[in-house]
């Protein structure tokens, strides 16, 4: 599903005297279907920054990201912008612990977002984005309110619940469980657990040890 | 010291060949706003000195002359126009739309219908219909060269939407020979239908604008309106208090100051002949 | 597939002066891409350039037409360019008055393009006119009031409907939420973005302000002296600027 060779990513900082900072060298592995990958490591290692390279927020210095875009392999350091756009709307999910997101629209709307991206019909991903709603515990008074002045804990799981509601081959969890209460964390879990059975390969940093090893099949260090 | 000597009709022969120019070119491209180097003449703009230069370019020695301003021959405009040309070319004039073979208009077309050896000669204030809507001339002259005329429906638009109706009731703009859109002079709209197939030869003239169009005979000219509000005539309770005709175009006219008033035709010459067949 | 709209080297001059050097992209179907930079970086040079407002001096505009044929822009007659302009492309100027005719009913403003495509019936395009109002979120009994009585906000939703009622393929702006309240700013961009998607356009929208930018577009072109720095996805950009310039424009920004 995701095949990662030699690579590397060192920022250069300009506006500091052209300073480099190495981040990640000559990194190589590859993660399959159905299969729950976690990175670990120190803080300060890259594991956010190895995440945004698969994802192309960052920009890879050298080496080979290859990611299986059905039915083609596709080597994603090389993808004009539409097309790492397409890649992100079929094939990549990617959930972080902060949301992202315009004023004003409502929670529903930007849980349901991705499945409509695809071509979902509305009603049908609205009933999807309940579900997981209900699911992450976000009261249902608050769907249709904008998550702007929501508390973290409740955005965060809005953010989760977006992040779901489109199955995707392959999926980027970075520290989807940080700042989340017990009972919320282990519904995020039933989440992943989930989304493996359902072929997902999965690359994840996680903040705490005990979820690392509930769902992960093997760690890659850094 | 002897008078003032003028040339036939006033202008010099050079300048009516430049006018005679430019109307054979308004005649050949119908509607279409042909630039002409419009001279002074002794009278201020917007006293007709566009429509003055074109009948003077247009007359010869046996012409019989009618100048009517508002439908009547003895206003201001009328009578100084046409002692203009009686002095300067020495020509007949009437009041008699039937005996003329040339007519100067202001703000009307006469009720009579018009036969082929007439001209009716227009005196127009603003030319470009498109004005209204766009101040350069620039942009309008490409607009009528690439037919862009969706936007004289956003004045009639604007009429609907606020009277409920299309409320241009004068100088209300028409489609010449399916091409150019242009501008009849402030001439009421009950005359627009007269503009259609006409039998004379229908001449404008713009003095300030420096601008001449033209209508040849029989051609088509479509008002425009909406579908779904098609051009309309207006229409008057009574019948004209003078002649009783009830097809002429009515002049509302105020008899005192308790609010008496009367409609009268507005074309002289019309209501006397109607009386006179009575 | 063809791109939307191809630009091949386009470059502008003001006498010796150059607005804007070579420039070459192709735009998607679908794709917002935000061209940012600071003032006199050649941005909305290249915005009119592009977008048939002003004459390139150099290079050439290739647009896919709706039956798939290819044209180039330059190549058109000037009806046949004005006529994919007022149909398949729009514009959104900075000041609202540069494209809203004031002197007319904001329903006018509205209907306008489609009486230029032949509409002749006044209850057709007035509804029209009041679906697009309900639309930009301006209440329907604002339909036959002039411009001038409207706030900035609603002038520049105002504009934006004038030119979707023909369904255009492509909508060019230059700095749409400059000059408005922030509030309204919000609103604005979050309808914008909404109309984008649902409408399936592709956009061009020139800003200074890479808030707007990260908000609206997926992509992004960075633009410094006339010339392009860096392009790339929005979010790539942003959290991993390559070009000293690039780097310089989002670290002063986000700081602030």
């Amino acid at each position: 599903m995701l095949n990662v060779e030699n690579l590397s990513k060192q920022f250069t900082l300009h506006q500091q005297g052209g300073v480099q900072i190495p981040v990640i060298q000559n990194l190589s592995f590859s993660v399959d279907h159905g299969e729950t990958v976690a990175i670990t490591g120190p803080s300060g290692r890259g594991k956010s920054s190895l995440l945004k390279l698969i994802y192309g927020s960052y920009i890879a210095t050298s080496g080979s990201i290859q990611i299986l875009h059905e039915p083609d392999w596709l080597e994603a350091t090389q993808l004009a912008p539409r097309q790492m756009m397409e890649v992100r709307n079929k094939t990549i999910g990617y959930v972080t612990q902060f949301l992202r997101v315009i004023p004003r629209i409502p929670t529903l709307d930007i849980v349901a977002e991705p499945l409509i991206n695809r071509g979902v019909n509305v009603s049908d991903a609205l009933l999807r984005a309940q579900h997981l709603l209900t699911k992450l515990n976000v009261p249902e008074k608050l769907w249709s309110l904008s998550p702007m002045t929501f508390s973290g804990g409740e955005q965060q799981r809005v953010n989760i619940a977006r992040g779901f509601a489109a199955h995707h081959p392959l999926l980027l969890l970075d520290e989807p469980t940080a700042a989340l209460d017990a009972e919320n964390r282990s519904r995020v879990m039933g989440l992943i657990r989930e989304a493996r059975a359902n072929g997902s390969a999965i690359l994840a940093v996680f903040h705490n040890e005990e979820e690392r090893h509930q769902v992960c099949d093997r760690d890659i260090a850094l | 010291m002897s008078g003032p000597v003028y040339n036939f009709a006033y202008l010099n022969e050079q300048t009516k060949r430049m006018i005679r120019r430019a109307i054979l070119k308004a005649v050949a491209i119908p509607g279409y706003q042909v630039p002409f180097a419009a001279r002074e003449m002794p009278m201020p703009l917007g006293w007709g000195t566009g429509g003055v230069q074109v009948t003077a370019a247009c007359l010869t020695q046996d012409d019989i002359l009618k100048v009517i301003d508002q439908g009547a021959d003895d206003t201001t405009n009328a009578v100084s126009i046409r002692k203009f040309f009686v002095k300067t070319a020495g020509i007949a004039t009437t009041d008699v739309t039937d005996d003329a073979t040339i007519i100067q208009t202001r703000h009307r077309i006469p009720e009579t219908p018009l036969n082929e050896n007439q001209i009716l000669v227009y005196q127009v204030p603003i030319p470009e219909p498109l004005r209204f809507l766009e101040p350069r001339e620039t942009e309008t002259r490409k607009m009528h060269a690439l037919e862009e005329y969706g936007v004289m429906h956003v004045k009639l638009y604007e009429d609907i939407a606020r009277f409920g109706e299309i409320a241009t009731a004068y100088d209300y703009p028409a489609l010449v020979n399916d091409r150019y859109v242009f501008d009849p002079s402030p001439i009421p709209k009950f005359d627009n239908p007269k503009l259609n197939n006409s039998a004379a030869l229908q001449l404008f003239g713009a003095g300030r604008e420096k601008r001449i169009y033209a209508i040849p005979p029989h051609t088509k000219v479509k008002s425009l309106d909406f579908e779904d509000f098609p051009f309309s005539l207006p229409k008057w309770d009574k019948p004209c208090a003078i002649c009783g005709s009830q097809t002429s175009y009515l002049d509302e006219i105020v008899m005192d100051d308790q609010g008496g008033r009367m409609f009268v035709c507005s074309d002289t010459d019309h209501c006397r002949k109607t009386q006179a067949l009575k | 597939m063809n791109s939307l709209l191809s630009v091949s080297n386009i470059a502008k001059n003001y006498g010796d002066r150059v607005g804007c050097h070579a420039t070459s992209f192709d735009l998607w179907p679908g794709e917002v891409m935000a061209i940012v930079g600071e003032s006199g970086s050649g941005k909305t040079t290249l915005l009119k350039c592009i977008s048939g407002q002003m004459e390139a001096s150099s290079g050439t505009l290739g647009y896919t037409k709706r039956d798939g044929s290819i044209v180039v822009l330059q190549e058109l007659s000037e009806a046949e360019r004005r006529f994919l302009m007022r149909t398949d492309w729009g514009f959104v100027h900075q000041d609202a008055r540069d494209g809203l005719r004031m002197g007319v009913s904001a329903g006018a403003n509205l209907g306008e393009r489609l009486m230029a495509l032949g509409g002749r019936h006044y209850g057709r395009i007035r509804s029209s006119a009041e679906d697009w109002l309900q639309r930009v979120e301006i209440s329907t009994d604002r339909i036959d009031d002039s411009p001038w009585s409207y706030s900035g906000g609603m002038r520049q939703r105002l504009q934006i409907a004038r030119n979707l009622v023909t369904a255009p393929r492509i909508i060019f702006m230059d700095e749409p939420t400059g000059g408005l309240d922030v509030s309204v700013q919000a609103r604005l961009l979050d309808l914008m973005r909404g109309l984008v998607r649902n409408l399936g356009l592709a956009a061009v929208i020139v800003t200074h302000d890479l808030a707007v930018a990260r908000l609206l577009s997926t992509r992004m072109m960075v633009m410094q002296g006339g010339n392009v720095v860096e392009t790339g996805l929005t979010d790539q950009i942003l959290e991993d600027p390559q070009a000293p310039y690039t780097q310089l424009l989002v670290s002063s920004i986000l700081l602030v």
